[in-house]
């Protein structure tokens, strides 16, 4: 399986599986990314360091360490 | 809660669980996803200016107020705002505390129209736990202009919970909430919630646990045993009436063998209440996806690798020149009013007989002080403020954060701390508050002890005024403001990078640690509201000023007159102390009056140059005084050089909190040892730092 990180600018990608733990999940399931919701990669930013997703109708921007937590399909 | 003059108070930080009320009075409950208008639904109706901002985690504590509607009396809670009542930052806390637990009467759950599908998760959730729901779709004129249409009778017939469309700044749709918020928290309402329903097997579960919560008398049955599925234990530490104690919750768990803190059925409950939040979505909302991406267009230049941080600079650098070039006729106006005024108050007092003493006392001591702060104080403040507060309105904060992240990752430390350190610039004691926001207490003691490294609105000014004074001697005054722009503008990026490097020092050392988890949420771009933001930040910016310079530069004024003017031996108080701290001083560049002003100062950084002016022009080389544009002789003719000057700017952007700042970081931390950190670790700092460019000065000159 992919993962988020893998997911190029502009790819609208769905969630396979959040593997997260804790409050990570926690806070990654409370913006709506749970499996099956749809996410699209919008830009990343400076170092490359965060990219910014649409989750949800929402900018979420996420570092690589986490999002290389979610599998994608 | 932000930069007001009232969030810096030490009454502000308490957090309202108990709301004192009479029996008449109704508690309405605001709560609702990060940056959807909560605060400004709650200035609209009560009236009061809670600061409100374009960025996610501005409120970190609930604020109380109250208001009236058909003779009714009504006390409203703005709750800080969360995605979920399951996550676990700070501030998120006291929001989940609030609505699982508190005695509402009716809650008000604040939506952003533009992003139905992500705010209907948390309705749900406050759903499963009361019937006294009432859902205020806000902020439905930006829906408007972006082409989103919402079906409400729709959706409320889907839900069966009132919907009021609104557009709290505008006071579109308030009244109707008003009557709606009466209507749900004075009757008896009929119980027609729609809730989620899970899958099977968690539906079979909840049937299985619920006859042991009815027989137990507990009054939400569903909700409770829900949380005894998805949540640990702790959610039931509340005992309030008939809910499920944490003793009995342990006894359940363990006869009907349920396994505590079950994440995967926190995952599918979150997932069917997003697939339903979809599904609504799907059916009533419409959305025009070009319009969508207007923010997308401007974040790629804002945000861009190349672009943001230079932009960044560059507006940081135009806010300073516009607050220097702005504030030099009203300081001037100002301060030639009030000098003017002095003698005139000389002489008044001498009519009604005032000895002397007295006459010192109140007009070189406390009128003089007062004179200065809100001469020399106030105008750069009341420009600043306004300037800041449109960047923050607009949205701009988080893409500071945004852009700043790889830099705060490298440090070890939060990102979010680049939010927190931006409300630092208005005050230091709510950017300290404003850590809430970071969830790791690592990070967030971090973020704490480096705050006090931006210049707060009190240290701006004085900053502003050393700078105008001596890197403005140029005969164009677009140079005059643009030196001593470019100059703080540096000024401000070491602080931020002392920041940096402290930060990085404390993850290396007594704070070990790796940066931990960090979400950002960039909130879309908002047209701020210029003339009522202009307006209020003015407003709570003299206020402020005022407020401090009567209870704290007042009587500063009048024991800096006292000790000047008592003698002991041939020399006053004033330089006895003076000249035990000139040796250290001297070390450092400056001389023993601004290190003893900086010390007079911890109460309030605002007074620093006021008591510093009052201690040299009470030496007796210069008492006449007329204008600001003295401020350089006067310092010039007591000795000070560009190193003086320098290491005064310097020394103000990082020598120790005030004393507000330091009690709030005793509060928040609840630690003495932190505090006592927080202390030692910026005067140290400021000690070396001026060392080494003292001595580096005193080689080369």
């Amino acid at each position: 399986m992919k993962i988020l990180t893998d997911a190029n600018i502009g790819e609208i990608v769905k969630v396979g599986k959040n593997d997260a733990k804790d409050s990570l999940k926690e806070r990654l399931l409370a913006l709506g990314l749970t499996n099956g919701a749809k996410v699209e990669v919008l830009r990343k930013g400076p170092k490359n360091n965060l990219t910014v997703y649409r989750i949800r109708g929402a900018m979420i921007a996420l570092r690589n360490e986490e999002s290389r937590l979610i599998k994608i399909l | 809660m932000g930069l007001t003059a009232q969030s810096t108070k030490l009454e502000s930080m308490n957090d309202i669980f108990n709301i004192s009320r009479t029996a008449a009075q109704k508690v309405i409950a605001l709560a609702g996803n990060p940056n959807t208008g909560k605060s400004t639904v709650f200035n609209y109706l009560t009236g009061l200016n809670q600061h409100t901002g374009n960025w996610p985690g501005k409120t970190v504590v609930s604020a109380r107020g109250e208001y009236n509607y058909n003779e009714k009396e009504y006390i409203i809670v703005d709750l800080p705002g969360s995605y979920s009542l399951f996550t676990a930052s700070k501030d998120e806390e006291v929001s989940r505390d609030f609505i699982c637990y508190g005695d509402y009467d009716a809650i008000v759950v604040v939506l952003d129209a533009t992003c139905l599908e992500r705010n209907l998760n948390l309705v749900f959730q406050i759903s499963e736990i009361t019937n006294r729901i009432i859902l205020c779709v806000n902020l439905i004129d930006e829906a408007k202009k972006k082409n989103i249409v919402l079906d409400k009778e729709g959706l409320e017939s889907e839900l069966n919970i009132p919907i009021i469309l609104t557009s709290a700044r505008k006071g579109i749709g308030m009244n109707e909430l008003k009557k709606a918020i009466e209507k749900v928290a004075s009757s008896n309402i009929e119980d027609k919630r729609h809730n989620v329903k899970y899958d099977e097997k968690i539906e079979k579960r909840v049937s299985e646990i619920i006859p042991y919560l009815e027989e137990m008398n507990i009054s939400n049955p569903r909700w409770s045993a829900l949380r005894l599925l998805d949540s640990s234990i702790d959610i039931f530490s509340y005992k309030k009436n008939n809910n499920l104690s944490i003793d009995q919750a342990k006894y359940l768990a363990s006869k009907l063998k349920i396994e505590p803190d079950n994440q995967f059925i926190r995952e599918k409950i979150s997932e069917q209440n997003y697939n339903y939040a979809n599904y609504l979505k799907q059916k009533y909302v419409t959305e025009d996806y070009a319009k969508l991406n207007r923010d997308k267009k401007i974040d790629d230049i804002v945000t861009s690798k190349i672009f943001g941080i230079p932009i960044m600079l560059l507006l940081l650098c135009l806010i300073l020149w516009i607050t220097i070039q702005g504030a030099n006729v009203p300081s001037q106006i100002l301060s030639s009013l009030f000098f003017g005024f002095q003698p005139k108050l000389a002489d008044w007092l001498i009519k009604f007989g005032a000895s002397n003493f007295v006459i010192g006392i109140i007009v070189d001591g406390v009128y003089g002080t007062l004179a200065w702060v809100v001469s020399v104080m106030l105008p750069p403040m009341a420009i600043f403020f306004p300037l800041f507060s449109l960047l923050e309105d607009l949205g701009y904060l988080p893409r500071v954060a945004f852009n700043l992240d790889h830099l705060f990752k490298k440090a070890c430390a939060h990102g979010k701390q680049c939010l927190s350190m931006c409300m630092g610039l208005g005050c230091n004691a709510a950017g300290v508050i404003g850590c809430r926001i970071i969830d790791s207490p690592r990070e967030r003691i971090i973020a704490i002890i480096t705050n006090n490294f931006i210049p707060c609105n009190g240290r701006f000014p004085t900053i502003i005024a050393i700078a105008s004074a001596f890197f403005a001697v140029t005969s164009s005054s677009f140079v005059n403001g643009a030196v001593p722009a470019l100059f703080i503008t540096l000024l401000i990026v070491l602080g931020v990078c002392i920041t940096l490097a402290v930060s990085y020092l404390l993850s290396k050392t007594l704070l070990k640690g790796i940066p931990s988890t960090f979400t950002l949420e960039l909130p879309p771009y908002r047209v701020p509201q210029i003339g009522r933001l202009i307006y209020t930040s003015i407003i709570d910016r003299t206020i402020f000023v005022l407020s401090r310079a009567v209870v704290i530069a007042a009587p500063a004024g009048a024991v800096t007159w006292l000790i000047s003017n008592i003698y002991i031996g041939d020399l006053s108080i004033l330089a006895h102390i003076s000249n035990f701290l000139e040796p250290a001083a001297y070390l450092i560049g400056l001389d023993g009056f601004i290190l003893m002003a900086f010390i007079v100062g911890i109460p309030a950084n605002e007074i620093v140059i006021p008591v510093m002016l009052m201690a040299y022009l009470s030496t007796g080389t210069l008492t006449d005084f007329e204008s600001i544009g003295h401020l350089r002789t006067i310092l010039v003719s007591n000795g000070w050089t560009p190193l003086t000057a320098l290491n005064t700017m310097l020394f103000s952007l990082l020598h120790w909190p005030c004393s507000t700042t330091l009690l709030t970081i005793k509060k928040e931390t609840g630690s003495m040892k932190w505090t006592v950190v927080a202390f030692f670790l910026p005067t140290a700092i400021a000690f070396a730092v001026c060392f080494i460019t003292a001595s580096i000065y005193r080689i080369i000159f």
